[in-house]
């Protein structure tokens, strides 16, 4: 099978899908003649043509509510924030118009939109170009939101994404474009060529929404992790030897609870990652729902391990993005009992 | 020039600096080759010479930061000036004490045009302690309350009702003060680039609004991502006069930044000035620049280059021994120089200082 980077397999997602259906439509800044800043849309103009695939102006607001109006009428428009942390001028069209066409219009209207956005730090991109935006779509109703780990995921969960009836947030992280990244920032990073998840399958097929997947067994403690996290646990495991079950959640809203539930039920432990700030973050909801469903199998307390409640810095990245080291300590804190 | 209807209702501005007021030193004016001076321009010996060295700064430190970019002392992202130096250089020779200046993400050049220290900007590059931001900004973010310099903003558009504001609160304060608002052609497709528009003539606010229209929003040409490509008329709805200005030409640039300034300090509402301008690097360090070709960029940089006409003229018209003007090169080196040691070998900052300056 051929072994393809994340950048390479969400294109191919996107191609997959303007092939089979000619509602699809890409845009964004630069996504056109240029290829996309991140190369994700490479070729697709050539390809399909300019009324397909194509450049907009410097208009976050304008694209995303352009794209709502398409997919009101049936288009299928997957279009492209150029970094997560652009979205903002676009969040009243995503949260008031996106997210509430088929409430208040009775189901008469459905929103098939998908809005890709490269998300996460370790690019040493500072706070306009590294946040994890994640919190502030699974707190709207009507909004699914999606954080693909790997190339296989990535077009599976996309192909699922532009083929859902309603508007999906698809969240990629940046530092895992090129492979897997474990969050050792000063050692050279495996290429996803050299990783059994960047064999993706051809043609068409999809991950669906909402089933999470265990990337590693284990009966000490479960892990929640999504996106680059999901590694940096996987290196804090293999560092610490503690026997964490590490659950990669895919997608947040839908969420697979009753993986999560399971696991954390088995374990009696649970610990969750991830690189947005800790307050109000989407590890907020998730400790809240192992409390609710798992009390009385607990035996700690659930840890969050997280960014810090800062902006994201420039010069001390390493210091704010919650590495192996951080993650590890706790997985020893948590079996312990010592926190 | 567009805006003619507006241009033709005053004439063209003289001075407004201390140095250039109507009257001091009439003599020394004029246009020594007698051709090509754009119209009000008159600029003395004196300008050229702080237009040469002050655009070259720029170059060279720009250069440098490439440089310490490919050495690995920058990490993330870094929009170079090179190129467009006679715009911000023009602004601020027009501009007096006091007026702000607020911008975008490709903001070295604006910071040493205000007199920011290139020192404190290169370690803020580089992330170090001395840097203006402590390490906390990078490139894109940095402020001088001193020398009224409200930021480098990451987000593309964002400074431009921010730069509205500040016009405001000159306004309220009634002090004199006229704020120099930058953004380019990318950011001047944005939304809320018409609602600051609207805001400012509503309330006449003293605000210039320098449109950098250095023809590439990233890698996307003008003519793709524009409707209306003459950005001098981007405000013509809401009746604020704009004119278009050979912003490679630094004579031009101030000239037209006088006549901005004096209209908008004059209570009379804010000013568009489209400076049309070019950029000889990539968008930002990992651009490999492929939606230009290299004959473009090389006819501008032989053509029309703004420090290169400056130093043509200090050469044939002002008959100054080049030696004079390697002296000035030999000087700049030397701070720009200075500049990159320093930033290279400042502390990184404490791990405390993660927890500086937020709420917590």
């Amino acid at each position: 099978m051929p072994r393809k980077t994340m950048v390479e397999a969400i294109r191919d997602g996107m191609d997959v899908m303007m092939e089979r259906d000619d509602n699809v439509v890409i845009f964004g800044e630069d996504v056109g003649y240029f290829g996309g800043v991140f190369r994700a849309t490479q070729g697709l103009q050539a390809k399909y043509g300019k009324s397909r695939c194509f450049d907009t102006p410097i208009s976050e607001l304008g694209i995303v509510g352009a794209a709502i109006g398409m997919a009101a009428y049936g288009l299928r428009p997957c279009v492209e924030v150029q970094f997560a942390d652009y979205m903002y001028p676009a969040y009243d069209q995503i949260v008031s118009e996106a997210a509430r066409l088929r409430y208040r219009s009775n189901g008469d209207f459905t929103c098939p939109l998908v809005v890709r956005m490269p998300t996460g730090g370790g690019i040493s991109g500072g706070q306009t170009h590294s946040q994890s935006p994640e919190a502030l779509f699974t707190h709207v109703s009507g909004l699914k939101t999606v954080v693909p780990s790997n190339p296989k995921d990535a077009k599976g969960l996309l192909i699922a994404s532009i083929e859902d009836p309603d508007p999906v947030i698809f969240l990629e992280p940046k530092r895992l474009y090129n492979g897997p990244f474990d969050g050792h920032h000063d050692r050279p990073i495996t290429p996803w060529s050299k990783h059994e998840l960047g064999e993706v399958p051809e043609g068409h097929y999809r991950v669906p929404l909402g089933q999470a997947v265990i990337r590693r067994e284990g009966a000490a403690l479960t892990v929640l992790a999504y996106g680059t996290m999901v590694y940096v646990a996987m290196a804090a495991a293999a560092e610490t030897g503690v026997d964490a079950e590490i659950i990669d959640l895919r997608s947040l809203l839908p969420l697979d609870l009753e993986a999560i539930v399971a696991s954390v039920r088995k374990t009696g432990r649970c610990v969750i990652v991830h690189e947005a700030t800790l307050t109000s973050g989407f590890g907020a909801e998730l400790s809240a729902l192992v409390q609710e469903n798992c009390f009385f199998e607990l035996e700690a307390p659930v840890r969050r391990v997280t960014g810090w409640d800062t902006p994201y810095p420039h010069a001390q990245e390493w210091d704010y993005f919650p590495g192996p080291e951080r993650v590890g300590r706790a997985f020893l804190e948590v079996v312990s009992g010592d926190q | 020039m567009a805006g003619a209807a507006a241009k033709s209702t005053r004439s063209p501005g003289r001075g407004v600096t201390e140095k250039d007021a109507p009257g001091a030193e009439g003599a020394r004016r004029g246009d020594p080759s007698g051709d090509g001076a754009p119209q009000g321009a008159n600029f003395t010996r004196e300008d050229e010479l702080t237009a040469y060295r002050s655009m070259l700064l720029i170059r060279r430190f720009e250069e440098k930061a490439g440089q310490l970019y490919g050495m690995g002392f920058i990490g993330g992202f870094c929009h170079l000036y090179i190129g467009q130096e006679a715009v911000v250089i023009g602004m601020q020779m027009a501009a007096r004490p006091g007026d702000q200046v607020i911008t975008g993400y490709r903001d070295h050049g604006h910071m040493l045009a205000t007199g920011m220290d290139p020192k404190g900007v290169m370690a803020e590059l580089t992330g170090r302690r001395s840097g203006y931001s402590k390490g906390k900004g990078g490139s894109m973010h940095m402020f001088s309350k001193e020398k009224q310099f409200f930021g480098g903003h990451g987000i593309v558009g964002a400074q431009v009702p921010l730069g509205t504001g500040i016009a405001f609160a000159n306004r309220y304060r009634d002090n004199g003060a006229v704020t120099l608002t930058y953004f380019g052609d990318g950011a001047a497709n944005q939304g809320q680039v018409y609602e600051s528009f609207n805001m400012a003539e509503l309330w006449k606010l003293p605000v210039v609004y320098v449109i950098e229209n250095n023809r590439y929003a990233m890698g996307t040409a003008v003519t793709r991502a524009s409707a209306q490509t003459d950005f001098s008329k981007r405000g013509a709805s809401f009746n604020i006069p704009g004119e278009q200005v050979d912003g490679m030409d630094v004579r031009a640039v101030r000239a037209a930044g006088e006549r901005a300034i004096t209209f908008a300090r004059d209570g009379k509402g804010p000013y568009i000035l489209e400076m049309q301008t070019y950029r000889y690097r990539g968008h930002s360090m990992s651009d490999p620049a492929k939606y230009r070709s290299k004959e473009e960029v090389q006819k501008m940089r032989e053509e029309r280059d703004c420090i290169e006409m400056v130093r043509k003229r200090l050469l044939e018209s002002w008959k100054m021994p080049e030696e004079e003007l390697k002296t000035i090169d030999a000087k700049v080196r030397e701070i720009v120089n200075e500049a990159a040691e320093f930033a290279q070998h400042d502390p990184e900052p404490e791990p405390a200082e993660l927890w500086t300056h937020v709420l917590l």
